[in-house]
């Protein structure tokens, strides 16, 4: 292993990177049993964040874009700024911020210690969701806020109940949903810092893409960890792809 | 009994006066045109109607009924015999067929009516045959035609309609004034339009309300409005290419307004100062080359606008600002001309006119 670490540096710049993906590929088609299982891993810790995280931050974003106060309501209108405030705040929220409030929540001696979920895959769901509701959340307010007026008004005119129209918007702001999903997605699968805190790293059972190549790096493996890095990257590209199609798929020309 | 009588209304938007005192009837069946500046309050006025705005004070009658602002269940109502065109396209991104029938679907209307009807309408602005392309991918003119088609297929006993042709080309703005004066003329539907188009106005309309600040300065056919002209209509109707800037008086006895974008305008009168100057379209000329001529105001420019008027053709030429300028069809098609040409104009000192 040493051998060929050192051997790299002989190549040019051009060589090195096509033997590393070359290697990369090899690897990942040997199914490595390690690599599969935390190929794995990252999906389903990401892929269920992203998942609730929706099903949470989507409602909560339409019902934000939607919202509409008139100017006597002002107190209303403050709270609606203020949750706006907190929503766009939240969407650059630090992940390693978010991994230690999560470890402080879970550890033993904390509030939530009891659950015994810390250095578990559902400690790293938790703090991947917690990363993503506010991205979901603001992505699609702001997809249902910028149709909002125009379809509104259209739809009413031609003689929609508030409802009607209201539904109307949801569903002309359904292709900016879908991008607050994908840059979640983005987010959560890349994101490092918070699931080694809550999780751990632990070989087999928390170690995932990202966390292994922090840790492959530190241990001066550049081929295994460029190798997961190009399954990362390789992955939040085909996942980027379809949901990407599916956009696109919108208008047929 | 009017259809439609709009009696002391105002708009005020943080303080600044929008509608002032607005006061018109429209007869069943009458196409009723605001012509006026940008900025003059049509559109507002339009939405007030619409019932999308609730005027700050006055009232709106519909066949003799007060319009509230305030219950929706009147208003839902009163828009399902209105329909309005707005000025800027929007349609749902769905199939032309389900945008047109929207307006039948909301009312829960069977699926045979709705076909049937959103055939009519389609064939009325001529898009048969689109029914299943998304409306989204539709050019600009096929767009505002199922606007058009959206807001006929629930029948309204009223249409209004802001500036529906404002940026369409020839072609498309012949179909949607053919489409209108038919349903005008088979449905006896009241039409009430905002425009700019002078030609679309006289054409189309029994009676004018001339609009400027807020405010109807004149009321009445086209004819009377505009051929024996009070000097304000006079400037109104020539709207096109006025400008204000600072006057100062050259060596030569004339004056050089600097009215922004580079463009410093040539006049044959003394004036220093703030001014407002306008030129006729008609006493510009336009070539393809440089004009070496005794005009004193000359400018190169690219065309960025093409309305076609019959045996003239209006054209909007962007030189440093932007210039209306008015040639024959014969010229326009001799020239070759096309939007992004790149044209020279030329104007005389002394066609210049103080507003």
């Amino acid at each position: 292993m040493m051998h060929k670490n050192f051997r790299i540096y002989g190549f040019t710049m051009e060589n090195i990177l096509l033997e590393l993906l070359l290697r990369a590929y090899q690897l990942i088609f040997s199914f490595d049993s390690e690599v599969l299982n935390i190929t794995l891993l990252s999906l389903r810790v990401s892929g269920t964040a992203v998942l609730i995280g929706a099903l949470i931050g989507v409602p909560i974003g339409m019902v934000l874009g939607l919202r509409r106060f008139s100017g006597k309501q002002i107190l209303m209108r403050f709270i609606d700024l203020t949750l706006r405030s907190i929503v766009n705040t939240f969407m650059g929220l630090p992940p390693v911020v978010v991994g230690l409030v999560v470890y402080l929540l879970l550890v033993g001696s904390g509030p939530l210690g009891s659950l015994d979920l810390l250095y578990k895959p559902a400690a790293m769901i938790i703090t991947q969701l917690i990363m993503v509701i506010p991205i979901i959340t603001g992505v699609t307010m702001s997809a249902v806020g910028s149709v909002e007026k125009a379809i509104r008004e259209k739809a009413l005119s031609l003689g929609a109940t508030d409802r009607q129209a209201a539904w109307m918007v949801l569903r002309e702001a359904r292709m900016g949903m879908l991008t607050a999903i994908i840059v979640a997605f983005g987010a959560a699968i890349s994101e490092v810092g918070g699931i080694m805190i809550t999780g751990g790293n632990i070989r087999w059972h928390t170690r995932t893409l990202t966390t292994a190549i922090v840790q492959e790096v530190n241990l001066g493996d550049f081929n295994k960890a460029i190798t997961l890095g190009v399954i990362l990257l390789s992955m939040a590209f085909v996942i980027n792809l379809a949901l990407t199609i599916i956009q696109l798929r919108g208008p047929k020309r | 009994m009017p259809f439609i009588e709009a009696q002391s209304l105002c708009k005020e938007y943080s303080g600044k006066q929008v509608l002032k005192n607005i006061n018109f009837k429209v007869q069943n069946g009458e196409i009723f045109v605001l012509v006026g500046p940008n900025g003059a309050g049509k559109t507002t006025l339009l939405r007030i109607l619409d019932l999308l705005e609730e005027p700050s004070s006055g009232t709106v009658l519909v066949d003799g009924t007060q319009m509230n602002y305030h219950s929706a269940k009147h208003q839902l109502v009163l828009r399902r015999r209105i329909g309005m065109v707005f000025q800027q396209t929007v349609l749902f991104n769905m199939s032309v067929f389900d945008n047109v029938a929207y307006g039948l679907r909301v009312k829960g209307e069977s699926d045979k009516s709705v076909k049937q009807r959103v055939g009519e309408e389609l064939e009325l602005v001529q898009l048969h045959g689109f029914e299943q392309k998304n409306a989204l991918a539709l050019s600009g003119g096929e767009a505002q035609r199922v606007a058009l088609a959206q807001a006929l297929v629930i029948e309204p006993e009223l249409l209004l309609l802001d500036e529906p042709t404002a940026n369409l080309d020839p072609r498309n703005v012949s179909i949607v004034e053919e489409a209108l004066s038919r349903v005008n003329r088979e449905k006896k539907t009241t039409m009430i339009m905002a425009t700019h188009n002078m030609l679309q106005a006289e054409n189309l309309a029994q009676r004018v309300a001339a609009f400027n600040e807020g405010r109807i300065e004149r009321i009445g056919t086209f004819h009377e409005i505009f051929e024996a002209p009070s000097k304000f209509v006079l400037d109104f109707a020539r709207l096109e290419n006025v400008f204000s800037g600072f006057s100062r008086v050259t060596g030569e006895g004339t004056s050089l307004v600097d009215v922004g974008d580079g463009v410093q305008i040539e006049t044959a009168f003394k004036k220093t100062g703030n001014t407002t100057v306008f030129v006729r379209p008609e006493d510009i000329i336009l070539s393809l080359n440089p004009i070496v001529s005794s005009a004193r105001n000359s400018f190169e420019g690219r065309i960025v606008e093409v309305s076609d008027l019959g045996a003239i053709v209006r054209l909007k030429v962007k030189a440093g600002r932007d210039f209306t300028v008015q040639i024959t069809k014969r010229s326009f098609n001799d020239l070759q001309l096309n939007i992004d040409s790149k044209v020279f104009l030329a104007f005389k000192a002394s066609s210049v006119q103080a507003a």
